[in-house]
């Protein structure tokens, strides 16, 4: 997945002189996951940028640049440390179109590594999603393969909206086919996975696994989940969503978010307000746990939500068969 | 009347020629100045000879009357500069009134010949500036500053309408037009109008929330501060921003912050797109002493030493952080030091002219060298923001007390009388047009309508992903955006 990336990043840095990227130890490092390896020497250093660690001001100049007309893709080493940056996209990044009346456009991607991996701790198994939500301006995406991560980084880099693009930490190393022409994914979209007709399964990032893994169980015992991934974290795809739930009217949300204030419970609202008519029961929630992640390893496990509990939660919505 | 003519006719040749025998037309003292003299009045005869060609297409009396109030006066008065000074705007305003009145059609070829003999008809004046500089790491601009009648003029007259602006905007909030935050510039007028007379349009600002007079100063209008502070339609915000939120962007204005001091790193962001796409420009990072301890513009000022960037970090300091005193508030209130690495100037920031030379010094170092820092040591007359009274940390005394020895527009009157530039009278003149350009900024500006309510969706993203917006209980399309 990280060549992936690499890829979208580097075909759009070829396409525009305008994109650069910005963030710690993108340049001659590399990258820490690996993703901007070889852009130092290939694109300059002026246009991958090595930043000291000041994460509030080189996402504050990313966003300053970006207000001339410059196009930078902000990395941030882990999604975490953006919360020292939290001012300059809450303020800056997500209002300046709004409360300028128009005048200037910020076209910044903001990507990184966020969510649980192995043991790295609670302060690096920040879940940034549900932090971010509620800024009016942004739009937010995530990406799960490699087909949709080169697609979503090019259709983010693209885009005149400031777009946050969520990359998962135990998801870089997946491999897979992907085209060889050139593609985009559309950002709003959401993905369907597998199209099924017993209950809808939601589920974005690293989830999408734990769920596809799920499935393997539930078919095996007799269900037909529909698996979608919604990638679109704000605004989401309400008429994809719609369509599966017109279809199977029985959702179940699979998300590594808190429970509190989650992106899970924004989607479980939405669909209620607009979908009521068509439910035949409560919509599920399987959610990670509200506590700081721990180190410890099979506590770390009992934080986020496993298959056998995806299997458990969809019985219990559909009956046992 | 042919006859008298004919006579001015003669002495307007006359003047022309150099030979100006015992007419004492030139009674200026120094030969030098006799020379300049002559250039002077060469220009100011030509334009004498273009009103009189533009009355010569109207009526006699008339040319009458437009030759005594004009060339009589002038001769009448023994020919001194005042004198001829003074025929000249008579001339001025005589044709304006012609053209108005419609006899004469060709107003804008005479305007412009009037226009362009007036500035060749300034020369340079040359002024030194009273308060030194303080350097820290850089050698200190030269205090000998050169300027001309015209660029004084401007000066006083920006200047002017900044403070009416502000004073306006004082009464407006009393009376509860402006709503929410109002943070007063009138004091620190200099700083925004002396930086702009060094900068140019490929040069950008960025400033905090006390924002209304530099947008001006880029290009904006009263009429559309005024409009987006009521909160209406016409608004340069559309009525959205408010007065914390102006923007600018065909001049090179990037706001208009609310939080102190997160306009720094976008400052330094600026700067370095200036520099990506090679553009031969500066950025002017305004920040005040309060945002002056802010840890984010330490990260960018290190990073723009770092890079190199072209910004000039301006901290226009007014010795309060709302209510906090400097010297509670910062270690070490030289602000210009705390660059540490970066060179720093201290600059009398009530002084339009010591602005201009220091924005112009920095500029041509940070084209070449990087991030400078710029102290501009200013005053603001009214508090904080219009809630705060601005007298519970400091005393009325001292307040008047920098009225009456600092104000940046008083200092620039003297100058323009001591120099012969302006009268009290054509000052006043001056001032009244001011306050007309205010007030019917104003006035329009009240009939401005609120904006719509489909304009509540608008902007949040650019090219809307034909999303449907809705009100609070979703139920209801409200607008559907493009």
């Amino acid at each position: 997945m990280f060549e992936a990336l690499r890829e979208g990043l580097g075909e759009e840095m070829e396409r525009d002189p305008n994109v650069c990227v910005i963030g710690e130890d993108v340049g001659d490092y590399g990258g820490s996951y690996k993703v901007t390896k070889g852009f130092s020497e290939k694109f300059g250093s002026w246009r991958v940028l090595d930043t000291p660690i000041a994460e509030n001001s080189f996402t504050g100049m990313a966003i300053g640049a970006a207000m001339t007309g410059l196009r930078p893709v902000v990395e941030g080493m882990n999604m975490g440390f953006l919360l020292l940056a939290y001012n300059q996209i809450a303020n800056n990044c997500g209002m300046l179109h709004y409360t300028s009346g128009g005048q200037f456009t910020i076209p910044v991607v903001i990507r990184g590594p966020g969510g649980v991996g192995r043991q790295l701790g609670a302060e690096h198994s920040q879940r940034l999603e549900s932090y971010f939500q509620s800024v009016p301006g942004l739009q937010m995406v995530a990406c799960s393969t490699p087909y949709n991560a080169k697609g979503l980084m090019k259709a983010a880099i693209r885009c005149e909206n400031p777009v946050i693009l969520y990359e998962h930490v135990l998801l870089y190393n997946l491999k897979e086919k992907i085209p060889d022409e050139e593609y985009t994914c559309c950002l709003e979209e959401a993905e369907m996975v597998r199209p099924g007709t017993d209950i809808t399964i939601l589920t974005y990032s690293r989830m999408r696994y734990h769920v596809t893994q799920a499935a393997k169980t539930l078919v095996d015992r007799g269900y037909d989940p529909e698996i979608i991934d919604i990638r679109s974290l704000k605004p989401f795809d309400m008429y994809t969503i719609g369509e599966s739930v017109k279809k199977t009217h029985r959702v179940l949300i699979v998300e590594e978010c808190m429970r509190t204030g989650g992106i899970g419970a924004s989607l479980r609202s939405a669909i209620m307000e607009s979908f009521w008519d068509e439910l035949d029961g409560p919509i599920g929630c399987l959610s990670s746990q509200d506590v700081p992640t721990p180190y410890s390893g099979p506590l770390e496990e009992l934080t986020v939500v496993q298959p056998h509990q995806i299997v458990t939660a969809v019985e219990n919505l559909c009956g046992k068969k | 009347m042919a006859k008298r003519m004919q006579g001015i006719m003669e002495s307007i040749q006359t003047l022309c020629s150099g030979d100006h025998g015992n007419e004492g037309f030139m009674q200026d003292d120094e030969d030098e100045e006799e020379e300049n003299g002559v250039g002077r009045l060469t220009s100011w005869a030509e334009l004498l000879g273009f009103g009189l060609a533009v009355f010569s297409e109207a009526i006699a009396p008339q040319l009458q009357c437009f030759c005594d109030r004009t060339l009589g006066f002038a001769v009448g008065q023994g020919g001194s500069r005042e004198a001829w000074i003074k025929a000249v705007a008579m001339a001025m305003s005589l044709v304006r009134k012609a053209v108005k009145k419609g006899w004469v059609g060709a107003l804008a070829p005479a305007a412009r010949v009037m226009s362009q003999a007036l500035s060749t008809a300034s020369e340079p004046i040359t002024l030194d500036i009273p308060v030194p500089f303080k350097a820290h790491k850089v050698e200190t601009p030269s205090v000998t500053v050169e300027t001309s009648a015209q660029e004084l003029t401007n000066f006083f007259k920006t200047m002017f309408i900044m403070r009416r602006m502000e004073i306006a905007a004082d009464s407006l909030y009393k009376s509860k037009f402006i709503r929410g935050f109002c943070h007063l510039y009138d004091g620190q007028e200099a700083v925004c109008v002396g930086m702009e007379a060094a900068l140019n349009d490929k040069d950008c600002i960025i400033t905090a929330y006390r924002d209304h007079c530099t947008h001006l100063g880029r290009g904006g209008s009263v009429l559309e501060v005024f409009a987006e502070l009521m909160g209406r339609k016409d608004g340069c915000s559309l009525g959205k921003g408010g007065s914390m939120h102006m923007y600018n962007k065909k001049g090179g204005f990037y706001g208009g912050n609310g939080i102190v001091g997160a306009q720094t790193p976008l400052g330094a962001g600026l700067a370095f797109a200036q520099k990506y796409l090679k553009v031969e420009g500066v950025t002017l990072a305004m920040y005040g002493d309060g945002a002056a301890n802010q840890g984010q513009l330490f990260e960018a000022m290190n990073i723009s030493a770092l890079w190199n960037l072209p910004v000039i970090y301006v901290c226009e300091n007014n010795h309060y952080g709302m209510g906090t005193a400097e010297w509670r508030s910062a270690k070490s209130p030289e602000y210009y030091k705390r660059g540490d690495y970066i060179p720093g100037l201290k600059v009398d920031g009530m002084d339009c002219l010591a602005v201009k030379q220091a924005v112009k010094y920095a500029k041509e170092y940070a084209l070449q060298n990087g991030p400078m820092v710029l102290e501009m040591d200013t005053y603001r007359y009214h508090g904080h923001s219009m809630s705060d009274p601005g007298s519970t940390y400091r005393t009325r005394d001292e307040i008047s007390g920098v009225r009456q020895e600092r104000d940046p527009i008083e200092r620039i009157r003297k100058l323009l009388l001591s120099n012969n530039i302006a009268t009290v009278a054509e000052l006043k003149t001056m001032e009244k047009e001011a306050k007309k350009e205010v007030e019917d900024a104003l006035s329009k500006a009240k009939e401005s309508p609120s904006p719509d309510s489909d304009e509540l969706f608008t902007h949040v993203y650019r090219k809307g992903y034909g999303a449907k917006a809705y009100g609070a209980d979703r139920k209801e399309v409200v607008v559907k955006l493009p």
